[in-house]
């Protein structure tokens, strides 16, 4: 095995970390700790974007770095708590398959995932390239977890935390996009979140309760 | 194998033996400074034991010779992992007899032969404990053995000394696959263990217990050996912990003397920082319900899955 | 001098001799019993004579009997004959237990059933040395029918009937699949022989074709998912050493039959029919091990248990299968080898616990487990050969489930050397479900074990229970030694093994065979395990533990109450029933059961609680064939009218058409 170099295996770890935290979050139940997740998720990518900007020498990099850390790690998840305190909606989240079986199809996806990355990380010629696939199942099980819970925050921060596994794939196995696109990025997530938060406001005003099923009677 | 090999094998049994109550011991401690009581002596398992045995045991009527023999073999199980575990030299000549699938093994005998000692009694709090036991076993086994299974992946072996020789000499080489093994390593460790978000060791009440109400019947020098059993059984995962996911320091491959004396006050101290991290987790935990068991193992038996998913990924 | 082939047929002819023999009309029980006991010795001369003809080379002879032009053709080499030591050595020791078992029950007809015993025996010994499709289908037919009378040896009761139906029917639906396997197989060369069969290499898809019809057919008999349904039926109906024939050698002929057409007669191998088959087993295993943790009625408990076992046997052939597709030899002979290990095991413990729960049966005539307890007490003999077998089978070290698990997870293990990545990451999954298998295989068999031994006897009349008789008591200690020995020292029977790892692979494991008292394949510092050193160092702890104990500490035992927590009126029924020792699991794997519930309300002055499972596939597999049968009926039942004349005008017609359609 040809000895790969110190900062990549780092870059590995933090995929792998970020995939922990991608299950750990699968198969949270509490509302404040699925947020900390989230905040240590983003913690996690941004380091391992600190790590490819320091590298590879791409300043520019750095400047995603701070943005991760303002935005992910402080500035949603104050939003996030200060959202919950308002609505008060600190309760434990039932998702709508119990935790066991989400966990099982959550291996599933990611044997999927790693399955379709592994022939388009051979392609690419980046040391790092192996993670393409934890990028993949990360932003799988984020989807996942957006689709099994019931209420309106969880459903958020699964929506989040798909742009992170996004993220992550693109700084870690192509060493970053260009500047416009990343800043486009943060600020779509930024507005999404805004507008989330005055819906989940509406959506309490109208039904007393952030339960997604309610949204259903409206089909008509 | 050499004498000096059977040397350092007898020496780390009886490192094993003596300091598995003092773990005990030590972590009480912690969990009683971490909750603001005054903690019990280090040695007060010792004297527990000690008085254990000077007693005049009391078997219940229904018993038959299985209940009595039990203790016995539950620690002939635990002594034997002991000496397979890698703690303070890789040079074991017994590890030779039981890899990490045949360790995983023994852990089951131990696990069958308490169960079946408490069905043995005939009443409902001996069975139930037992059913318990069996129902947290049958997640946490598998689990177990899947983590045994990364750290032989990357070893390309399932010989515990060959694992934790790999381990211990990788030049700087991270393994994420062994960030998943670790979390699912400390949840499995937790369960097997009787520690607080599965089992709560200093219940008294019945109908919490799962590995105490199996131990309701046993007095005297059984219990003392039951106890002893479980020290050695903490001190085991401990072990395994410390060699697959923090090797260094042990005395790798053929070592001299001198190696192995200098590995065992490194051993003291990952023990102690293991112990309190244990007494750390307790304290931060509540207790589930026995039916949120399964999550929690499940949980771990398939972050033990994702290891090894990650490490062929990682490794390809 | 004269080869070992002959002296089989020889032996399979004594056994018929036998059978017929029991036909004849004498009084006294003592001739009954002989008989089954020389049939024993009959077993023993075949495992014998199989276990020192193994590594010859293959014999083979022509029987100048059958159709004219169509002679018998049968052939012994490597396969036949490890199938034939484990025919053997487990039917030795189950017509010893018959001699006692069957002597002591008032059967109505112990004559007639002696001979379909002995003709069930020899039709499975003649499946395993047939060699020609011809031979094989006679003697597959002879044995399913054989078994079909004894296990509906009490046909007076009505459930009895209908699991002999439904095993009789599953039976030749999986016959037909093994005639049209054959079939394929031969090729349009019109020559029935496995010599023909073997030279023949088939075109395109055929192959693919006759796998998968030998893994139904094959699979219908062995009990793999979704054609299980009998087993757990037929198998409890059976007397207990029948239902031991058929769970320990009947399901192996099945085995025998995949395993011959696989490797032997087919000349390539896929790789996908492993994962086929890999995945199926393992689902079978699955589904059996959950099952069997739920049950209340001990013998259908062992039967999902065996299912179960024959699902880990048919994962073992699928990673085989995959292994030698992809040219690991080595590999492929290692999981060939624990494969055929797992086998052999199964044979011993099964037969093992079967018999047991004969004795408990014969006992207490009691078979449900919330009606037993205690019975460590009453018999002794049966308790200690019984826990030998529940610890075997649980797959503890140092017995013999043990080492045959041990090796299928190093197959697994070495299996990321493949070339498909997919499979790679498959693997992983399956080593997962294997040992998730395995650790529950270890809770059932605590309930088994704890339900039915331990604990107070549940019902009063269980104070009563006596030990086995003598010919019991041998064949267990039989089954519970062989247990030991196989367990002990593998590396002596994996160099048995190892003849048909050449026969069939083309490679032998090496390493493993090496060192009698040690497993090491491919070598030491990869894997190791001794199991006679863990014995003995287990065995040397608690003799010196006792010793340090005893000499130190002069307390005295006294025995005493158990703690009753304070609450006075602890009774036996108080222990944990079947049910509530599987419910934990029944409760986690609620998605495999289809559970019925009929729940009592509060104001009940006789409250019920009733709980029913059953199986998902009947509502969602056999139901619907059912029902599509009974509309065909219908709808042919139409056209009966009854009149002679109509029937008439049927005929004529088809005739006309007939004479129309060869003009």
């Amino acid at each position: 095995m040809t000895q790969i170099p110190i900062w990549a295996q780092l870059i590995n770890l933090l995929a792998a970390v970020l995939l922990l935290l991608a299950f750990a979050m699968l198969a949270q139940r509490r509302v404040l700790t699925l947020i900390n997740l989230f905040a240590a998720q983003g913690f996690a990518l941004a380091s391992s974007t600190a790590i490819v900007a320091f590298a590879t020498h791409q300043p520019h990099l750095y400047w995603s770095v701070g943005l991760t850390l303002v935005l992910k790690v402080m500035l949603l998840p104050w939003l996030l708590h200060r959202l919950i305190l308002k609505l008060d909606v600190k309760w434990d989240v039932e998702g709508l398959i119990n935790i066991p079986t989400t966990m099982l199809l959550g291996i599933v996806l990611v044997v999927f995932a790693f399955n379709l990355a592994l022939p388009i990380s051979q392609l690419a010629n980046t040391v790092t390239r192996a993670t393409l696939g934890i990028a993949m199942a990360s932003v799988m099980l984020a989807f996942l977890m957006m689709i099994t819970r019931r209420k309106a925050i969880p459903q958020v921060i699964g929506f989040l935390a798909m742009e992170n596994g996004l993220f992550f794939a693109a700084t870690s196995a192509t060493y970053g996009m260009p500047m416009v696109v990343e800043l486009g990025i943060a600020l779509d997530v930024l507005v999404a979140m805004l507008i989330l938060g005055v819906f989940f406001f509406q959506i309490r005003e109208q039904f007393d309760s952030l339960d997604l099923q309610h949204l259903e009677k409206l089909k008509e | 194998m050499s004498a000096a090999g059977f040397l350092s094998q007898l020496l780390q049994l009886a490192i094993a033996l003596t300091l598995a109550p003092i773990l005990v011991g030590w972590v009480n401690q912690c969990r009683a400074w971490l909750s603001n009581r005054s903690a019990p002596p280090l040695l007060q398992p010792y004297r527990m034991i000690r008085k254990l045995f000077h007693k005049d045991a009391v078997v219940a009527e229904h018993a038959s010779w299985l209940f009595r023999m039990t203790p016995y073999i539950v620690f002939a199980a635990m002594a034997l992992a002991a000496a397979i575990v890698p703690s303070l030299a890789t040079d074991l000549p017994f590890a030779r007899a039981a890899d990490a699938i045949a360790l995983v093994g023994l852990f089951a005998l131990a696990r069958v032969f308490g169960a079946l000692a408490a069905m043995d009694i005939g009443t409902a709090f001996g069975s139930m404990g037992a059913r318990r036991e069996m129902f947290v076993g049958f997640l946490a086994e598998p689990a177990l053995l899947m983590v045994l299974f990364t750290a032989s992946l990357i070893s390309g072996s399932t010989s515990l000394p060959t694992i934790v020789d790999t381990l211990a000499h990788r030049e700087f080489a991270i393994y994420p696959s062994l960030a998943f093994a670790g979390v699912a390593f400390t949840m499995v460790s937790l369960a097997e263990n009787a520690r607080i978000p599965i089992d709560n060791p200093a219940t008294h009440l019945e109908l919490t217990m799962i590995h105490e109400a199996m131990l309701l019947e046993y007095s005297a020098r059984h219990l003392a050996l039951i106890e002893w059993a479980s020290a050695l059984k903490l001190f085991n995962y401990s072990c395994i912990g410390l060699a697959l996911f923090l090797p260094f320091g042990i005395a790798e491959g053929s070592a001299d003397w001198l190696a192995i004396l200098g590995a065992t006050p490194v051993l003291i101290v990952k023990l102690a920082v293991g112990g309190f991290a244990l007494a750390l987790i307790e304290t931060l935990s509540a207790k589930l319900r026995i039916f949120r068991a399964p999550e929690f193992l499940g949980t771990a038996f398939l972050l033990a899955v994702l290891a090894m998913l990650v490490n062929l990924m990682l490794g390809s | 001098m004269i080869g070992a082939l002959p002296l089989i047929v020889y032996a399979i002819v004594a056994w018929l001799a036998i059978g017929v023999l029991a036909l004849v009309p004498t009084g006294g029980g003592f001739f009954g019993r002989s008989l089954f006991a020389a049939g024993a010795l009959v077993g023993l001369a075949i495992a014998v004579m199989a276990l020192t003809g193994i590594g010859d080379v293959p014999q083979a002879m022509v029987l100048p009997l059958g159709l004219p032009d169509l002679p018998f053709h049968l052939r012994l080499d490597a396969l036949s004959a490890f199938f034939l030591v484990l025919l053997g050595a487990a039917t030795a020791g189950i017509s010893v237990y018959s001699a006692g078992y069957f002597h002591a029950s008032e059967n109505e007809s112990p004559r007639l059933l002696c001979l379909q015993y002995h003709v069930f025996l020899a039709a499975m010994a003649l499946v395993l040395i047939a060699d020609d499709a011809y031979m094989f289908m006679v003697a597959w037919e002879t044995m399913a029918l054989s078994s079909f009378f004894l296990v509906t040896t009490d046909h007076v009761v009505p459930e009895i009937r209908r699991a002999g139906f439904l095993y009789l029917l599953i039976a030749h639906v999986g016959a037909m699949a093994i005639l049209l396997c054959f079939g394929v197989m031969q090729g349009g060369s019109g020559d029935y022989t496995f010599g023909s069969m073997r030279s023949m290499v088939l075109p395109g898809a055929w192959p693919s074709i006759a796998f998968l019809l030998a893994l139904a057919g094959f699979g219908a008999k062995a009990g793999l998912l979704p054609l299980h349904i009998w087993l757990p039926e037929a198998h409890p109906a059976a007397p207990s050493p029948v239902s031991a024939l058929l769970s320990a050698v009947m399901l192996k002929t099945a085995i025998y039959g995949l395993l011959r057409v696989t490797f032997d007669l087919l000349n390539a191998q896929l790789w996908w029919w492993g994962v086929t088959a890999l995945v199926l087993g393992l689902l079978t295993a699955l589904f059996g091990v959950i099952y069997a943790t739920v049950q209340v009625d001990m013998k259908r408990l062992l039967a999902y248990s065996s299912i179960e076992n024959i699902g880990i046997i048919v994962a073992g052939i699928g990673l085989t299968i995959l292994f030698k597709a992809n040219g690991k030899i080595l590999l492929a002979s290692i999981t060939l080898v624990a494969t055929l290990y797992h086998a052999l095991n199964h044979a011993f413990f099964k037969s093992l616990l079967f018999l047991a729960t004969g004795s408990v049966l014969h006992s207490t005539r009691e078979r449900s487990l919330g009606k037993l307890g205690g019975l460590i007490h009453r018999m002794p003999w049966v308790a200690w050969a019984a826990l030998i077998g529940a610890l075997a089978i649980a797959g503890l070290p140092p017995l013999n489930g043990f080492v045959s698990e041990w090796l299928l997870l190093q197959a697994f293990l070495f299996t990321p050397t493949l070339p498909q990545s997919f499979i790679n990451m498959l693997v992983p999954l399956a080593a997962a479900a294997l040992v998730l298998v395995a650790a529950l295989g270890a809770y059932v068999m605590v309930k088994f074990y704890g339900v039915v031994f331990l604990g107070r006897p549940r019902e009063a009349q269980l104070a009563y229970a006596h030990d086995a008789g003598h010919f019991e008591r041998v064949a267990l200690a039989w089954f519970a030694i062989g247990c030991v020995m196989l367990g002990l020292f593998p590396g002596t029977v994996i160099a048995v093994i190892d003849n048909v790892n050449t026969a069939l692979i083309g490679a032998t494991v090496g390493h493993a065979g090496d060192r009698w008292w040690m497993l090491a394949p491919i070598s030491p510092e990869r894997s190791s395990y001794s199991p006679l050193i863990v014995l003995v160092v287990i065995v040397a702890v608690v003799a010196l533990t006792i010793q340090i104990v005893h000499r130190t500490y002069h307390g005295r035992v006294r025995s005493g109450p158990p703690w009753d927590c304070g609450f006075p009126m602890q009774t036996p029924r108080m222990q944990d029933t079947a049910e509530g020792f599987g419910q934990p699991i029944r409760q986690v794997f609620e998605a495999f059961f289809r559970i019925e519930r009929v729940l009592p309300s509060p104001f009940d002055a006789k409250p019920q609680y009733r709980v029913t499972l059953s199986d998902h596939l009947w509502q969602w597999l056999y139901l619907p064939v059912v029902h599509g049968v009974e509309f065909m009926a219908r709808f042919a039942g139409r056209i009966q009218q009854g009149r002679i004349s109509i029937y008439l005008i049927y005929s004529f017609v088809t005739l006309l058409a007939l004479l129309m359609f060869i003009r």
